[in-house]
């Protein structure tokens, strides 16, 4: 299991890559073996997902070599990628789910004779190569849409196979399976090795990693820090070498202990389909920092405390009243705001004019007669307030750079007065000049009275902003930490390096 | 895995016939109670040429939304088809291959305008073939006032009137011509790989489907069954006619037997079947109204309750499916 066979399927020397002049991978070596689960961890943003792309054609490297089957490789695309022989199952299937699964797996690539779709040698082939893999209980003539998500990764695999892949690139294969359903895989996995396919396996959970893997490869901040065998390695050692970095940016003053006001928002066992029994109080004057990884549950709790996707279970308290956030809207006239973090998705309306974009909840809520220019003249002195530079009220958003942007959606929430704030990634894609500025900001609220909660990837930022930090994993609540937390004792809650007992 | 019930994806009957099933039986009794009799001779032979003429551009249709695309074009195609065929032929019966080549010929270069603008161009199809249609509007309003061209009298009594029984050849011409294109759905790779461009384009171009192609192909394939359904009418009408398309709706209607047929307007879903059965339906309505000699308007009105009503029922089932 230790020593790397003398044949490596996929060798990757020096592997560099660019987007507008961020470096996101700076040369990572990397071979993987016939046969060998090799995996692959780092934080968000270590560069692992990009990696992936460029190993299956769909990014080329800028620099460095790709060597696969014994020959230096250069993928115009992913179906170039395919036909050498490298599959990749993404967190997200490539499925049709109104057509049935031999259809899916031979798609594109259907067998013919006398020139017509042989539709029995179809299904025949699909079953074979579904039994291949120890799967017989899954019809080929099902429709997709019908399976569950772990016959879906099924069909996934299944679907590489019949291209041949040598290698095979799973990218969170877990995120989306139930526990009973993970064990599944574990046994597809081992099928796959026996059958002498490589795998490059991306997860964040450690756990898995140490059950199935070979060899694992760290990255962090696009350069691989080190590959080890997992036999002689320990949790606790890759999660050292996942973080540790230096905190030297600056950071506004915590709040003192005699700012924090009362509890505004307590949440008692409150969950839906993607939370389950979150406790948490946040409380005026402070700001509360989310952390954990994507997908476990940060992201789900703003947008249910917003309303967007409320919770079904538990109970809301706002300022000792019980309240139903059913809409956003509701929220909104609760006193709370929501920062997305998908800004141009979510938050902005490209096309209208920075004015009409923070003018936007306001003119919602309220009625129409209701002073329309005071409004308007509260918004500009917003505006001015966060200080935009270089745009007039009349442009177009679209033309501000992100963290104009983003200070434009602040003005359109401070419009309202809200007294708790949500705050998805606020910093994600702004400069480092206009990420201070929102620091700066988001303190300044705390310090007027408002309860904030800052959900964010950003480590350095986390630890720097918040005055306790909860961190999420799967759905709930990790644990908690006071502030002057380490990043160590972060990631290890996000991460779970202590198994958590079978359920 | 689970005790999950998987059953093979049947292609059950679409929904459409059932609909058809009742509304036939409620219109045979209201027009039975009006005195009258919807299943004489001349009804249902009127009943099918209505059916044919739709019917022909619905299946056209059906390809190019299934492909995740639509054609607002197929009514002028219908106009210039009428007026290819009548003119090419001009009386004479020894022109009519030739003619019936050249509408292919002509729709099939429209077809092929629009798939290119589609994909090559990435222009809305919406915007591309009501452009393109506009174009012939152009064309057919500045070169002609009224009907134009003789249509070859053989071709009249052999597609326009002749009949099996009470079945027309004309409609027999539209069960072949779905016969083909549901074999091209479910035989062909080409017919694989519309439904996986419409279903999902990223899914079927990740799996190596070259994604244009296939929907260029889907559009001449409409075109020209656009042309079919225009010298069908020449030969119903005797002559070519340039408003002949708009004038019978030819271009939301076939959309319209479409969607009640099943298929989903987005594409990725559904066959000629339904469509056929979508056809039926509206022609049935029409053939019972006639009957009844109800307002044209009050008429107008009903179809589009219908219309709107097996929206919705998809929409509810589709819903229910995801849930």
């Amino acid at each position: 299991m230790s020593d790397p066979p003398p044949t490596p399927l996929l060798t990757l020397r020096g592997i560099g890559k660019s987007f507008l002049g961020v470096r996101v991978l700076d040369d990572v070596d990397l071979d993987v073996a016939p046969g060998e689960v090799h995996a692959v961890v780092g934080e968000n943003g270590a560069g692992k997902s990009t990696l992936m792309k460029i190993v299956s054609g769909g990014y080329a490297p800028d620099r460095g070599t790709v060597e696969f089957a014994g020959a230096t490789r250069t993928f115009r695309g992913p179906r170039d990628a395919q036909r050498a022989g490298i599959g990749i199952i993404h967190q997200e299937f490539n499925l049709l789910p109104e057509r049935t699964v031999a259809e899916n797996v031979y798609l594109g690539h259907e067998p013919v004779r006398r020139g017509l779709v042989d539709r029995r040698g179809m299904v025949d082939r699909t079953t074979r190569l579904l039994a291949s893999i120890g799967e017989t209980t899954l019809p080929a003539d099902a429709r997709v849409g019908q399976l569950g998500v772990a016959q879906q990764q099924v069909v996934e695999i299944a679907k590489a196979l019949a291209l041949d892949a040598r290698l095979l690139i799973m990218d969170e294969p877990t995120a989306a399976l139930a526990d009973h359903e993970v064990e599944l895989l574990y046994g597809l996995v081992r099928r796959l090795q026996e059958r002498g396919i490589g795998l490059l396996y991306v997860s964040h959970r450690l756990a898995e990693v140490f059950d199935l893997s070979g060899r694992i490869t760290v990255l962090k901040d696009g350069r691989r820090v080190t590959t080890v065998d997992t036999a002689d390695t320990t949790a606790d050692e890759l999660v050292r070498h996942m973080v540790g970095r230096e905190l030297s940016t600056y950071y506004p003053d915590r709040a003192a202990p005699e700012d924090r006001g009362p509890v505004r928002l307590n949440l008692r066992d409150a969950g839906n389909r993607k939370l389950r029994d979150v406790n948490l109080q946040l409380r005026a004057g402070e700001v509360l920092g989310i952390g954990g990884l994507q997908g476990s549950g940060r992201s789900a709790l703003a947008r249910a405390i917003f309303g967007v996707s409320p919770f079904t279970t538990g109970d809301v308290t706002l300022d000792d009243r019980p309240v139903r956030l059913r809409s956003p809207r509701t929220a909104m006239r609760a006193g709370i705001a929501y920062v997305t973090e998908d800004r141009k998705g979510e938050g902005i309306v490209p096309r209208q004019s920075v004015l009409d974009n923070a003018l936007l909840a306001s003119r919602a809520v309220f009625a129409a007669r209701s002073g329309r220019a005071a409004r308007t003249t509260r918004v500009r002195e917003l505006l001015a307030a966060v200080e935009i530079r270089g745009a007039g009220d009349d442009q177009e958003i679209r033309f501000l750079s992100g963290g104009n942007q983003q200070k434009v959606v602040l003005a359109r929430w401070l419009a309202l007065n809200p007294r708790i704030l949500l705050f998805d990634e606020p910093t994600r894609g702004i400069d480092v000049g206009a990420k201070s500025a929102i620091h700066d900001l988001v303190r300044r609220l705390a310090r007027d009275g408002a309860a904030v909660l800052m959900i964010s990837s950003d480590l350095p930022e986390l630890l720097g902003m918040s005055d306790r930090i909860v961190v999420m994993r799967d759905g709930h609540v990790a644990g908690e930490l006071p502030a002057g937390a380490t990043e160590e004792e972060v990631v290890a809650l996000a991460v779970g390096t202590v198994r958590e007992p079978a359920q | 895995m689970s005790a999950l019930s998987l059953s093979p994806a049947r292609r059950s009957v679409p929904g459409v016939f059932v609909a058809l099933t009742l509304t036939l039986t409620i219109g045979w009794l209201v027009v039975l109670l009006d005195g009258g009799q919807l299943f004489n001779q001349s009804t249902t032979v009127s009943l099918l040429h209505v059916a044919a003429g739709l019917g022909l551009v619905a299946v056209g249709q059906t390809l190019v939304i299934l492909g995740g695309s639509l054609d607002l074009s197929v009514a002028y195609v219908i106009s210039l088809s009428t007026l290819v065929a009548a003119e090419t032929m001009n009386g004479s019966d020894g022109a009519v291959l030739p003619a019936i080549g050249l509408v292919l010929v002509v729709s099939a270069g429209v077809g092929l305008l629009n798939g290119l603008l589609v994909t090559r161009f990435r222009v809305n199809a919406f915007i591309a073939t009501l452009g393109v249609g506009l174009l012939l509007k152009g064309y057919l309003d500045n070169g002609y006032d009224g009907p134009a061209g003789t249509t070859a009298p053989s071709l009249v009594q052999a597609l326009g009137y002749q009949r099996v029984g009470p079945v027309p050849v004309s409609f027999l011409l539209l069960i072949a011509v779905t016969a083909a294109a549901w074999f091209a759905l479910s035989r062909t790779r080409f017919g694989h790989h519309l439904v996986a461009v419409g279903g999902d384009p990223e899914v079927a171009r990740l799996s190596g489907v070259r994604n244009d192609r296939v929907l260029v192909t889907a559009h001449v394939l409409c075109s020209m069954c656009a042309g079919l359904a225009g010298i069908y009418l020449a030969s119903r009408l005797g002559s070519g006619a340039p408003r002949v398309g708009t004038e019978g709706l030819y271009d939301l209607e076939s959309i319209a037997a479409v969607v009640i047929g099943g298929t989903a307007l987005a594409g990725g879903r559904g066959g000629v079947i339904g469509t056929v059965g979508g056809v039926l339906l509206l022609a049935s309505i029409d053939a019972i109204f006639n009957q009844l000699e109800v307002d044209a308007f009050f008429k107008q009105v009903i179809r589009g309750v219908i219309i709107i009503a097996a929206v919705a029922v998809y929409a509810r089932r589709a819903m229910r499916k995801a849930a």
